[in-house]
């Protein structure tokens, strides 16, 4: 399975995403924002990071990008693309994603662990997952997702919310919402399931001496499913 | 503008060093050669004052590679591997606009550590403020922590460790200490020494604008009433435009066309520039019109100035100019070719067609001013004399409750949750623990780094509290099971023209010293802040020490939260109950006076080394260092964190309970084993000759404290955790 992750100026978990892929078998190639065009993948990776400073908001600046036509295309034509944290942010951004993500409710930056219930299996990324709830880690200051009342009805109506934040027991109580996100979003799917955005970052959390290894979970799935 | 000796005492010079200038110079200096001098005879750049001490220290070692000198230490971490660690202060910034002051630090700092070729890994900060009730306290520790945060996070280099204090001698002068650790290959460190004549020099990174002014001379002064005033020579900090530097920087390193590379740091271009000629024992010949301004009509003597951020001079090989532009191209920053090495051992500027300055390096440097300063020794307090019967009123449980809720002792972690401290995929121990561990990317290797301070200790005694320090760090890198393997230190002082604060310094510097020695424990980077005072009153002697161990595998690191119910909870090294300086005499006796805990060498090395043996023998679950709040707070944090809870046995020792509990004795370490290794531990602990007591078991959420009534985990985790966020939050 081939990946691609693009780096933008200012992407800083570009490294991790990397090695992420690697360890559970993606071929990984990285490609510059300013690359003419993106190699063959199965798998388009925007990861974390502060793309060109986070100016003027997160995430817009490189959704302007030059290679960021080619992602839409690619997205456009049923490619798998994966945006974690800034990567969320650009895909919104774009409009590949709804919604916004704001600033977090109690305005500072949050760097924790949290637990995440996945709400739906119909798709690439989480089909056949053997855990329900993932302890994975945000690092955000912009997290808080929002989206118009209509927004939040068609993704309700056509299962588009992924990931939302809860206990280790899934319970998704408002007390769990580290962020204010509306209905504790930590990640949503477009229509057709192919573009994932979500805030927390699996690729922090894929070896037992880390403070998690749920991570492991969700790329060994996802190249799984890819094959 | 007419240079005569007022202006020159406005450029915080003193008459007999503008006298000296003229008569080095043979001719009165012009505006532009007198900003430069005051840049480089300050104290912050100067070390005019601490000079003659520093030279003292211990900087030598077999796993030195660089010591102090360069823009930071280096150490050898075995194979290929090296560590560029250095600690310094933005304190005076930080205290005038926190978040940029802060926030500048940690940039600042990193480039010192990628500017020799490493990529950063880690970054720590020590970071001290007034009293918390102190009107000012709850503003400037929200902005420096936004600051450091903002900056750190924005690079991409994870926060893994720190310390907070609180204390009403910072007031008025906050600090803020940033550190950073960098990795490189060690046949790969670049260094600031110029080489070659007619080698083209060249500036890269942001553009030069008229913010940071006079930085480095602020921080070598005093602050009255006007500070306010100052906050333009504050400067402004741009993470963005620094992680694209940084990766410039390193795509470029990796060719062969770099011959020396320096940092634009405090006093800017000046000090870059005097620095690279002066180590190289060179020339060097600038035209500023060629400098990337960002602002209109800069004069030669604001570009030579400026202390804007995120720029680097690099003298280059001949030819290598294009090849070195198209990296700076492709990450979208400024390069120019600003001029040229030369043999005339001289600075000479020009600018619009004439030569605005000549100075010989030589008087720059090595003529610069230094100063024996005298100096009054801090004799040892009396010991207190406690009326043991006070303490009957007591209840263990309820001082223990009080103690973990206090400012100094309470958790910081609504500080680190704003820190990125997992980015990089590599932080083994997060901050909260006795040090932070980060694994060396791809190896089996990691490096446990920690940064310590004292100064209730040092203000009590300081040559005592100097060599405490020391300790203690070396502790908290044991505690983890990674050998200690260097130190760099932040000296942060009142003012050294008054006779009481040069003998705090003084005799801080003897302690590091005395104890850096006897642990092999070289000093290898630092940074000296003095002129921490405010209309009279100063800081309490603040020393600040970062220490980097090695764990040669990372699976054998040991964390300090409790792990299993029954097992064994020991004291490692001896209690004689020394609550002299005590949190528990400070805040609960309320008595300020005595003299700080004794420090034995020997035994602390004996002892350190001997729980790094139990640890090698893999006898030892979790560990903690002793520290303030004694034996029983030590537990309580190491329960705490494994959320389990702990009983404590009858005591077998002629000690008031209290005494034993809450005393600070020195060298001592809490180790948790499980009960059928207690007799290889025993023995082990017995062939080295250390004391060591046992004193209870593991439980599962119980507090079980002689006949007191039983008080559970919860609430301890509750009165550790409440204090910040309520002071913060609510």
């Amino acid at each position: 399975m081939k990946s691609s992750v693009i780096i933008f100026p200012g992407s800083n978990c570009d490294r991790d995403m990397d090695v992420a892929l690697k360890k559970f078998g993606f071929k990984n190639q990285m490609v510059w924002h300013n690359d003419p065009r993106i190699p063959k993948s199965d798998l388009i990776v925007l990861p974390g990071g502060f793309s060109y400073g986070d100016y003027l908001r997160c995430g817009s600046i490189a959704a302007k990008s030059k290679i960021i036509k080619s992602v839409i295309e690619f997205a456009n034509s049923g490619g798998l693309v994966l945006g974690i944290c800034n990567g969320f942010q650009i895909l919104t951004e774009t409009g590949l994603l709804p919604g916004i993500l704001q600033q977090n409710k109690y305005q500072k930056f949050i760097c924790k662990n949290v637990y995440v219930k996945i709400n739906d299996k119909e798709n690439k990324y989480f089909k056949n997952i053997k855990k329900e709830i993932l302890e994975l880690h945000i690092a955000h200051n912009e997290g808080n997702y929002f989206c118009s009342e209509d927004e939040l009805k068609s993704l309700n109506d056509n299962n588009q919310i992924a990931v939302t934040y809860c206990n280790e027991n899934g319970n998704d109580a408002e007390e769990f919402n580290p962020n204010g996100a509306l209905k504790n979003i930590a990640g949503i799917f477009s229509k057709n399931k192919n573009i994932l955005g979500m805030m927390p970052h699996p690729e922090r959390m894929i070896d037992k001496c880390l403070s998690s290894n749920d991570g492991n979970f969700f790329f060994e799935n996802l190249i799984e499913n890819l094959k | 503008m007419e240079v005569n000796l007022k202006v020159a005492i406005e450029h915080g010079l003193k008459k007999e060093e503008f006298n000296k200038i003229c008569d080095l110079l043979k001719r009165t200096p012009n505006i532009t050669e007198l900003g430069i001098f005051s840049a480089m005879w300050n104290e912050h750049c100067s070390y005019k004052s601490s000079r003659v001490h520093l030279k003292k220290l211990n900087t030598k070692g077999k796993n030195v590679i660089q010591g102090p000198g360069e823009n930071a230490g280096v150490i050898d971490i075995e194979d290929e591997d090296a560590i560029v660690f250095k600690i310094e202060s933005h304190n005076h910034p930080s205290f005038i606009e926190p978040y940029q002051g802060a926030a500048t630090g940690v940039g600042g700092i990193m480039r010192d550590v990628f500017t020799m070729g490493a990529r950063p890994i880690a970054n720590l900060n020590s970071i001290h403020f007034g009293s918390p009730q102190h009107p000012k306290t709850k503003n400037l520790l929200r902005g420096v922590v936004k600051g450091i945060g903002g900056y750190g996070n924005c690079m991409g280099i994870p926060t893994i460790g720190g310390q907070t204090n609180f204390d009403e001698s910072y007031n008025g002068n906050i600090l803020v200490n940033a550190m950073t650790l960098g990795l490189v290959n060690k046949n790969k460190i670049f260094y600031s020494k110029a080489a070659g004549i007619n080698k083209p020099v060249i500036y890269v990174g942001s553009k030069t604008g008229r913010d940071g002014i006079h930085g480095a001379s602020m921080a070598s002064a005093i602050f009255d009433d006007k500070i306010e005033e100052k906050k333009p020579t504050v400067q402004v900090g741009d993470p963005f435009t620094e992680k694209l530097l940084l990766e410039a920087c390193l795509e470029l390193m990796a060719g062969k066309s770099i011959i020396s590379i320096q940092d634009m740091g405090a006093a800017g271009l000046t000090s870059s520039s005097i620095e690279m000629a002066s180590k190289g024992n060179l020339g060097i010949e600038l035209n500023l019109n060629k400098v990337p301004c960002r602002e209109e009509k800069m004069t030669p003597y604001e570009i030579m100035l400026s202390e804007s951020q995120e720029r680097m001079l690099i003298v280059l090989e001949n030819g290598k100019e294009d090849e070195a532009k198209k990296i700076f191209d492709k990450w979208n920053l400024d390069f120019a070719v600003i001029g040229k090495t030369t043999d005339t051992k001289k600075i000479e500027l020009f600018f619009d067609n004439n030569k605005v300055t000549e100075i010989p390096i030589s008087i720059l440097a090595e003529n610069a001013p230094v100063y024996e300063r005298k100096w009054k020794k801090t004799k040892l307090p009396q010991k207190i004399k406690f009326n043991k019967d006070d303490f009957k009123k007591l209840k263990i449980t309820e001082v223990l409750k009080k103690v973990l809720g206090l400012p100094n002792i309470s958790s910081k972690e609504w500080i680190w949750q704003q820190y990125d401290h997992t980015v990089m995929g590599d932080t083994i121990q997060k901050p909260g623990s006795d040090a932070g561990v980060v694994r060396i990317h791809g190896t089996n290797k990691a490096v446990a780094t920690s940064v310590d301070s004292s100064a209730v200790y040092c203000n009590a005694h300081p040559l005592t509290g100097g060599k405490q320090v020391v300790c203690e760090n070396w502790r908290n890198l044991i505690s983890c099971g990674s050998k200690p393997i260097a130190i760099t230190n932040c000296l942060n002082f009142g003012n050294p023209e008054k006779e009481k604060n040069m003998g705090e310094f003084v005799e801080c510097v003897e302690g590091i010293n005395e104890a850096s020695k006897f642990l092999d424990y070289p000093v290898v980077s630092g940074n000296v802040s003095f002129y921490n005072e405010t209309k009279d009153k100063g800081i309490k002697p603040t020393p600040a020490i970062g220490g980097v161990g090695l764990i040669k595998e990372y699976k054998k690191m040991i964390t300090m939260d409790l792990k299993s119910n029954e097992n064994l909870i020991l004291v490692v090294g001896k209690t004689e109950g020394h609550i002299d300086q005590s949190v528990f005499a400070i805040n609960i006796l309320n008595e300020k006076k005595g003299p700080p805990p004794v420090i034995n060498l020997f035994n602390e090395k004996n002892n350190g080394e001997t729980v790094l043996k139990l640890i090698a023998e893999g006898l030892i679950n979790s560990a903690h260092d002793v520290s303030l709040g004694g034996i029983i707070t030590a537990i309580s944090k190491m329960a705490i964190k494994g959320k389990k809870g702990f009983k404590l046995n009858k005591l077998k020792v002629l000690i008031n309970k209290f005494d034993y509990y809450f005393g600070e004795d020195q060298g001592r370490y809490i180790i948790e084993i499980e009960p059928k290794n207690l007799a290889k531990v025993q023995k082990i602990l017995k062939d080295n000759s250390v004391h060591y007591d046992e004193i209870g078991l593991v439980t599962e959420k119980d507090i079980i404290v002689d006949k007191e009534p039983i008080i559970r985990i919860d609430d301890l985790i509750k009165s550790n955790k409440n204090w910040l966020e309520n002071y913060m939050d609510k």
